[in-house]
């Protein structure tokens, strides 16, 4: 990764999935490789189950804490229509990975609003560089759902070629310790993922 | 080695190591991590105190005392801390004191987005911005030391992307600090008439010795670029303008009142075209123009919500940002939701059923408000659902009152409502008012507060009792009911509206993100006897799922495994009694 450059990376999701710890994590491996980083998160009412999202920048120097729109590198989605909502932030060229998962907000479950069950083929067609994978049945496999997100920091680690052993000794300082081995694998488990799906 | 903080955590440093030991706030989003980040270093006071007014009153009481003193609030809470605030500019400080106003540009979790800058102009306080994690530990510090110098306290204002984003800090050693004398000084201290008079006189001399220091401080910076452009700016609004024009000449503002009119008038003197970017008020921008300087500000922008990067860039370079991909407009709205199992639930159900007229009151039951449940008819501040209950009733007369119900959460009647009960009893109000104790301040995280029994630190402390509190203040009526448990709700409602005398319903059950043991029974919907009514959909639980057909038969409800929490409350309202527990 180029120093000069900064890397915008956009963390989405659904408030209680967990995307806090995957941009503090992140962030965390950035800072050890000596970039500037910044990081946006917003708490409060976004998190009641709201649509959440947090910013990870880094590069030799970082002004903004917020990603200008249509500046983002990677946006990393935890859920299939939080995709689409921010997609407005990725760059012309930039890369979407995207979580199989499907988390009705409310005006869906109350049947007044249909699911796009088509987005992400309609997110494709735009973006060529649109990885779809299935985090939640993998963190199901590794023996806790709730670490979805660590694949999917398994998945990005991949993708972007961020050193893997960095990121390891990042989830040991970041999750406490008795659920260390479940994110262990599911870190594992995501980096395996990445290489099936490409 | 540089670590990453919140700008929340790095003010808490701050003080730390300005040698700070007292701390009191109540917590508001977006400044409830200062405190109770503040509390976790050793040998230190810090305090949860009841409302803002008193933690300022505390503070000031500490400041008195000789301790550095750490006062932090969200913008609306300085309203209620304004009183001690404009009257303590005037006595100024023993040892320095720093308030920090957490302004919320673009509410993300607020009613309004006041500019506090205002407070620092008309209370007369220095006002200190900083602009990234690494500023909000310095200024920090060095606040301590001008409230000192000055004898003033000090306003520390940041906005939410301030307080809630991490960038790198350096953290230094702790400054140990000996608690100077205290020495008693009515001249100083008792507002009296006669003292406040040459106070006042003080004050003003202060403010003369401030403008003086705005011109010289480092806390104010003029980075020359190209002179094209000159812009003034302060806080993050620094960063978005560097980010999108990182040549530009920049007056970046640290000190934003007093304002510095010598450095104004050269930087302006040394560019083309002179812009101020700040968000809210134009506060900048008007002083600017009081110098008789050609100046471009809100004509270019906006008084409304946050500025960002591409805001600038559009405005000033005039680059078009607009959605290139063109979807966020398709996408489903996500908005926030009471919690699978959230207590508050069902007594925004019943509400609605009994057509009520709800004054609302400030916390996550706010979100009652908002479809499907939409049992709310008013919301202003912390604890004005009692006093606009009683103001409801007064207007429209008795029989109305029958129908109108105040509802608050136990952190927020303590907070400021219990004046307003004593008000109801007092001119024979006969409004009925609910209190949701949910044994917690849960919108802002969790913090205790003295009904719970527990200090900032969770240490057991004597528990304020609610029922004994409301009986004292006159209520004869008081009545504890289970919020899950709708016939007992309504019941208790129906008989508290009918009375004319005012009446209590504390609907007691702990928030349901606080851990406890899972419900022992499980439930499911009988897909045999739903016939798709709808009704527990309704209650706008995320537990739920509408499984919508064009066949009338085929809709049906489901429970959705993964967030039901199996409170039972989808199980009351089915008329079919299709919702069952699962045997065994």
């Amino acid at each position: 990764m180029e120093k000069r450059k900064v890397t915008n990376v956009l963390i989405v999701g659904v408030g209680g999935q967990g995307t806090l710890l995957t941009s503090r994590i992140l962030a965390d491996v950035a800072v050890r490789m000596g970039f500037d980083v910044k990081v946006s998160e917003i708490h409060g009412m976004a998190q009641r189950g709201g649509s959440v999202v947090s910013q990870v920048r880094f590069g030799e120097k970082v002004y903004s804490p917020i990603i200008k729109k249509g500046d983002a590198d990677l946006l990393l989605a935890f859920e299939k229509i939080e995709a689409a909502r921010w997609l407005e932030y990725l760059k012309p060229d930039g890369r979407v990975i995207v979580n199989n998962e499907r988390i009705d907000p409310l005006p869906v479950m109350s049947g007044k609003v249909k699911y796009p069950d088509d987005i992400v083929d309609r997110i494709k067609a735009v973006v060529a560089n649109t990885l779809m994978v299935n985090a939640t049945e993998t963190a199901i496999a590794c023996g806790n759902v709730k670490a979805a997100n660590v694949v999917l920091l398994g998945v990005l680690t991949a993708a972007t070629g961020l050193p893997v052993d960095k990121v390891k000794q990042a989830i040991e300082r970041n999750v406490p310790s008795k659920a260390l081995e479940v994110n262990l694998k599911a870190f594992k488990a995501g980096l395996e993922l990445y290489s099936t799906v490409v | 080695m540089k670590e990453l903080m919140i700008g929340n955590e790095a003010i808490a440093r701050g003080a730390f190591e300005a040698g700070a030991t007292v701390a009191a706030a109540y917590p508001g989003t977006p400044s409830t991590e200062i405190v109770s980040s503040f509390a976790k270093f050793p040998g230190v006071y810090a305090e949860w105190a009841p409302n803002e007014k008193v933690a300022m009153e505390v503070g000031a009481g500490a400041s008195i005392g000789g301790a550095r003193t750490l006062v932090a609030m969200k913008h609306v809470g300085v309203n209620v801390a304004a009183d001690p605030l404009y009257t303590f500019s005037y006595t100024g400080v023993n040892g320095g004191l720093v308030l920090v106003s957490a302004d919320d540009p673009g509410m993300h979790s607020s009613q309004n987005e006041q500019d506090n800058r205002g407070y620092g102009i008309f209370a007369k306080l220095p006002v200190i911005e900083p602009a990234d994690s690494q500023e909000a530990l310095d200024y920090c510090k060095l606040s301590f030391e001008l409230s000192e110098q000055y004898d003033t306290p000090v306003m520390l204002r940041i906005t939410t992307r301030l307080a809630h984003s991490q960038t790198l800090v350096e953290t230094g050693e702790p400054q140990s600090r000996e608690l100077p004398a205290y020495k008693k000084n009515a001249a100083k201290y008792v507002m009296l008439p006669g003292f406040a008079k040459g106070r006042h006189i003080e004050v003003e001399k202060n403010m003369l010795g401030l403008k003086e220091y705005a011109e010289t401080t480092p806390l104010n910076r003029i980075e020359w670029g190209d002179t094209d452009i000159g812009i003034i700016t302060s806080g993050i609004c620094y960063q978005y303008v560097k980010e999108v024009m990182p040549d530009v000449s920049i007056l970046k503002l640290g000190l934003v009142n007093p304002l510095p009119e010598k450095l104004i008038r050269s930087f302006a003197a040394g560019v083309k075209r002179l812009v101020v970017v700040e968000e809210l008020e134009p506060v900048i921008e008007n002083f600017v123009r009081t110098l008789g300087i050609k100046v471009e500000g809100k004509e270019l922008f906006t008084l409304l919500g946050e500025y960002s990067p591409e805001l600038i860039e559009e405005r000033l370079l005039g680059v078009d940002n607009s959605d290139t991909f063109g979807f966020s407009a398709q996408v489903p709205g996500r908005p926030p939701v009471m919690c699978a199992g959230c207590p508050h639930r069902g007594v925004f159900y019943t509400l609605k059923r009994m057509k009520l007229t709800v004054m609302g009151d400030i916390g996550c039951y706010t979100l009652g408000a908002i479809a499907p449940l939409e049992a709310m008819d008013a919301c202003i501040c912390m604890g004005a659902s009692i006093g606009t209950a009683l103001g409801l009733e007064k207007a429209r007369g008795v029989d109305y009152g029958n129908k109108v119900v105040a509802v608050i959460g136990d952190s927020t009647f303590v907070h400021s409502g219990i004046t307003a009960l004593i008000d109801v009893v007092y001119n024979q109000g006969t409004s009925t008012v609910l209190i949701l104790d949910n044994e917690t301040t849960a919108m802002t995280g969790h913090q205790d507060h003295p009904a719970t029994g527990r200090t900032i630190r969770r240490e057991p402390t004597q528990r304020l009792d609610l029922e004994q509190l409301v009986r004292a203040i006159g209520i004869q009526h008081v009545e504890v009911v289970d919020p899950l448990n709708l016939e007992q709700l309504q019941a208790a409602l129906e008989t508290e509206l009918n009375r004319r005398e005012p009446s209590v319903i504390i609907c007691r059950r702990p928030c349901v993100l606080i851990p406890h043991e899972p419900a022992r029974e499980k439930y499911y919907i009988d897909q045999e006897i739903c016939n798709g009514c709808s009704v527990c959909i309704r209650l706008g639980c995320t537990g739920l799922v509408y499984l919508d057909s064009p066949v009338k038969s085929e809709r049906k409800a489901i429970i959705n495994e993964n967030s039901c929490v199996n409170c039972g409350l989808c199980a009351q309202v089915c008329k079919f009694d299709a919702i069952k527990v699962v045997e065994g």
